[in-house]
């Protein structure tokens, strides 16, 4: 049951990536000619339905299935790395039309060529820890 | 029933999605974890070793094996959402979309991809290569040395206000952008 529950939590995240599109690449290039407000509504409403839903965790200082409370931990402050890493991943995104997530969903979908894309992704993944020192963060 | 069964075979609206996935961030949060999806890259190379040569895979991956079986939900779903759950239609795109990209010579959908780009043919061609190869190796690098992709950032860094989360998603439209309108034409010539 310990598992299950992960499990179960992906097969729905997977499927909703599937059935709404997301996972496709003609909807990440409508997305980026913004010519369509499809993948903006889908991003924007998991945002707002997000924030609403943290809004009340902190309110109403809610505690995990564990009876730990719950806590949202600020992100470091290291400004390089989020723009240079970001603009690196946004390349990356558009060009396989896939983010990590709707990498494994396609390959379950059908599109085995995918596990060439993950296999370069976690290739990548190796990179960046290897020179990651030499890196600015 | 029937009107049932052919809805939900039919793709989702947006407002559906979006919910949903704000619903598995909440899931994910109140089984005391966070929401974020690449960091299974991480942890696929400590497994298969990497803390050996490289300090950045040494670490307790052993905490994250409820990301991995989330992991393998995901593909779960998508062979669900392939099998079950689809009526086999072709994604409708807006038509603006479908003339910019049948000037790259990618043709109007037909499934969920093009046919041009993800199949084992294309790795036969440089662009094939550059598209799924050097494409996947980036968003694995970007997506660490940014600190998370669309799920860690867009979704779960925007929803908790951070503005480092802000600039990442930024930077993947700068990234995204340039892609779209600068290098495909040319990768795709």
């Amino acid at each position: 049951m310990k598992a299950l529950k992960f499990i179960l939590a992906g097969i729905v995240f997977g499927i909703v990536m599937a059935k709404s599109e997301a996972i496709s690449w003609f909807r990440i290039q409508e997305m980026f000619r913004f010519q369509s407000f499809h993948m903006y509504g889908i991003i924007g409403t998991a945002v707002v339905l997000g924030a609403l839903g943290v809004a009340l965790i902190k309110k109403f200082k809610l505690k995990d299935i564990g009876g730990n409370p719950i806590v949202f931990n600020d992100k470091s402050k290291q400004w390089p790395r989020y723009i240079i890493g970001g603009t690196i991943f946004g390349t990356g995104w558009a060009l396989t039309g896939a983010c990590p997530g709707p990498m494994f969903v396609n390959f379950g979908y059908g599109y085995l060529v995918f596990i060439v894309v993950i296999a370069a992704a976690a290739l990548g993944t190796y990179t960046y820890g290897y020179i990651l020192k030499r890196l600015p963060h | 029933m029937n009107e049932i069964i052919e809805m939900i075979r039919a793709p989702w609206p947006w407002y559906t999605s979006g919910a949903i996935i704000a619903g598995v961030m909440f899931v994910l949060i109140f089984f005391g974890k966070s929401f974020g999806f690449s960091s299974n890259f991480r942890t696929i190379c400590a497994m298969s070793g990497g803390g050996k040569q490289c300090e950045f895979f040494d670490f307790h991956w052993r905490n994250q094996i409820w990301n991995l079986l989330f992991l393998v939900g995901t593909i779960l779903g998508g062979i669900i959402a392939g099998t079950l759950l689809s009526n086999g239609s072709a994604v409708e795109i807006s038509e603006a979309t479908l003339a910019d990209l049948s000037a790259l010579g990618i043709a109007a959908p037909e499934g969920m991809q093009p046919k041009e780009i993800f199949s084992w043919e294309a790795l036969t061609s440089a662009s094939g290569w550059i598209m799924l190869v050097l494409g996947g190796f980036l968003v694995g690098f970007g997506s660490r040395y940014g600190g998370g992709c669309t799920s860690g950032h867009a979704i779960s860094g925007l929803s908790t206000m951070q503005l480092p989360s802000l600039v990442a998603v930024i930077g993947f439209f700068i990234g995204g952008l340039f892609t779209t309108f600068v290098l495909l034409p040319f990768i795709l010539a």
